[in-house]
């Protein structure tokens, strides 16, 4: 396959993506070897891949379809809790608990994707901040629907109660997943470092490549222009609709992974909170830049741990350096001393330079 | 709306200008209309266009000439009327749908998707004709790699039209705007129709561009065997290259004919203008 120039530069692009993900997964495997990670940073490890997968699949609804979301956290819940399910659902029937967790991911990004599903298609029809006031609607719902469900196993199954759990019947020899607002309990930790750099590393895969295909050149259209991308023959909704429930299902996965880090996990922690903290990592990162998000997840999660010595002003040094990187990443002087900077590195010499438009 | 459409009969042979029409004309458009809360922005708008007739839509500013363009191409679904393509019936179709049937516009304010690359600006363009799945794309299967390629090859032959080989790597955004008008013209193209609509596509060109648009909306026709209608202010050009020109003024057609007999029509030039007040 010959390439074009074009295809080239993504072809570099996309491998320093790639190989930025494997790297860290590296240099961790290597400081941990040595004795050198801190036991609270090694808490993080999922939960920063977790981050990580739902930031990069929440720039695909918000960077490349160019559609507000704030409700990412609730496919992030449906996936979680799913994911608890089967993962519980299949402990006597599965000993290895790879299996169990890739059967708890999958089956967390199809829930998550079939409900990204139902929210998208009528919200997808309308223009404008709908999008974003649904989901923002549909995370809370899906918060409060799963505070008041129970589920259990039983001997002849799966038991799911809405009131409480004397009321699933379950007896002597059941055991109880879900206990309404206290979550579920007694969960596995099935998920590891490793599981999430690979899920990470699916994801990127995903997105990259459904960002530079046909597919992905008409979800931007769409994004850059409806009425000129219809007027091409691009069905609008059907883009929309693909782009949304990907991102969806990725949330669902994402959602999977962090349950499987805990022993327990409750729907409080899929807040409206989330959502937002979620979307600051993609504005953080570059709406429509997937290795900004990456970036932008990582260190986001890990600044609070980082920030400790501050103690009760750590949320506020946390604020101040948002903001400061969004004030110097959107400076367009520093911008340009940057591209100077690159432009000297890269020819050695200090030239006269063009100004770029 | 469907039923409205159906009420009005096909138009009958007697408005059919003297020309080579071809079998079937490619487009016949009988009585359309839209209003806009009780304004009548078209009114019974009436024309036939051949299957490789350049035809012009002229007309003083806010006659309604864009707004027949997004009639034609379901921007705007018409109140009254029917719009027949190729001889079918294009009531309740989409923009899509219409585009799918063989229609191709540009914009008068241009819409490119501007953050994109010139090439992928003509793929896009190209989207019904290399098709597979997303599956097929997440996977990179060879169905891929295959249409992929066929695309890419596509759309630098559709920009060597207007020599435009060597941007194909540029934003589109970037593009100066002679170019940005010319790129439109490509990305319609790609979707292969059988009737295109160029909407003002001189505006903003220089004499000597608008000297090279001219001959080249003649080779895109003659490449392509498809029908043209512009809308264009540049009197030059339209009474150079059109064949057939229909004149519109507050959304009614006052004049039809071949440039010679615009160009002498009273009530073309009263409209343009303004009427000879009496001493």
């Amino acid at each position: 396959m010959k390439l074009t120039k074009t295809g080239q530069k993504r072809l570099v692009s996309n491998s320093i993506t790639y190989g930025m993900v494997v790297l860290a997964f590296i240099l961790v495997q290597i400081v941990d070897s040595t004795g050198h990670l801190t036991s609270s940073l090694r808490g993080q490890l999922v939960p920063i891949c977790a981050y990580i997968v739902m930031a990069v699949s929440l720039n695909l609804t918000v960077g490349v379809l160019g559609e507000l979301s704030l409700g990412h956290a609730g496919f992030m819940s449906l996936g979680a809790f799913s994911g608890v399910i089967v993962s519980l659902g299949l402990r006597d029937m599965v000993g290895a608990g790879p299996l169990r967790l890739l059967a708890a991911l999958l089956v967390g990004a199809v829930i998550a994707g079939l409900f990204g599903f139902v929210v998208g298609v009528p919200a997808l029809r309308l223009r404008g901040d709908y999008l974003a006031i649904v989901t923002l609607a549909f995370g809370e719902i899906i918060k409060n629907v799963i505070n008041t469900i129970y589920v259990g196993i039983g001997p002849d199954g799966l038991r799911v109660s809405m009131s409480d759990q004397a009321s699933l019947g379950l007896g002597e020899t059941g055991t109880v997943i879900l206990r309404g607002p206290m979550g579920a309990v007694g969960v596995d930790k099935l998920a590891s470092f490793g599981a999430g750099i690979i899920l990470v590393l699916i994801t990127l895969f995903i997105v990259l490549n459904l960002v530079h295909s046909r597919s992905g050149r008409a979800i931007m259209a769409v994004r850059d222009n409806r009425i000129a991308a219809e007027s091409v023959g691009i069905s609008i909704t059907r883009y929309k609709l693909t782009a949304f429930i990907i991102s969806a299902a990725l949330a669902g996965a994402a959602g999977a992974l962090y349950a499987l880090n805990y022993s327990t996990v409750v729907a409080r922690k899929f807040d409206f909170n989330t959502s937002i903290l979620v979307l600051v990592f993609v504005v953080l990162g570059g709406i429509g830049n997937i290795r900004g998000s990456i970036i932008a997840a990582a260190v986001l999660t890990v600044l609070p741990e980082m920030l400790r010595a501050f103690n009760d002003y750590r949320m506020l040094a946390y604020a101040i350096i948002l903001i400061l990187v969004m004030l110097t990443s959107n400076n367009d002087r520093l911008k340009q001393l940057r591209w100077r900077f690159i432009a000297r590195f890269r020819r050695g010499t200090p030239q006269q330079e063009v100004d770029h438009e | 709306m469907n039923n409205l459409a159906k009420m009005v009969p096909v138009p009958s042979r007697a408005i059919i200008p003297e020309r080579d029409l071809g079998s079937t004309p490619i487009l016949e458009v009988s009585h359309l209309g839209i209003s806009f809360g009780g304004l009548n922005a078209v009114e019974d708008f009436n024309i036939i266009v051949g299957r490789t007739e350049i035809a012009g839509l002229i007309g003083p500013n806010g006659a309604g000439k864009t707004t027949v363009f997004n009639l034609l191409t379901k921007v705007y679904q018409p109140t009254r009327g029917a719009i027949l393509l190729d001889g079918k019936d294009t009531a309740g179709m989409s923009t899509m749908q219409i585009n799918q049937a063989g229609i191709a516009r540009t914009f008068q304010n241009i819409r490119l998707f501007q953050a994109l690359s010139v090439e992928d600006n003509v793929k896009i363009g190209l989207h019904n004709q290399f098709k597979y799945s997303t599956l097929n794309a997440i996977l990179r299967l060879p169905r891929f790699w295959d249409a992929e390629r066929k695309a890419h090859d596509q759309a630098l032959e559709l920009l060597s039209i207007f020599n435009m080989e060597h941007m194909a790597n540029d934003t589109a955004g970037s593009l100066p705007y002679g170019a940005q008008r010319r790129l439109e013209i490509v990305r319609a193209l790609a979707t292969r129709p059988s009737l295109l609509l160029l909407d003002e596509p001189a505006a903003g060109m220089n004499p000597s561009e608008t000297e090279a648009l001219m001959a080249n909306i003649i080779k895109i026709r003659d490449m392509f065997q498809i029908a043209i209608m512009l809308i264009e202010h540049d009197m030059r050009l339209v009474m150079g290259i059109c064949e057939g020109i229909a004149v519109l003024n507050y959304g009614k057609i006052i004049a039809k004919g071949t440039p010679e007999e615009i160009q002498a029509n009273p009530a073309v030039i009263e409209a343009y203008l303004g009427q000879k007040k009496e001493a």
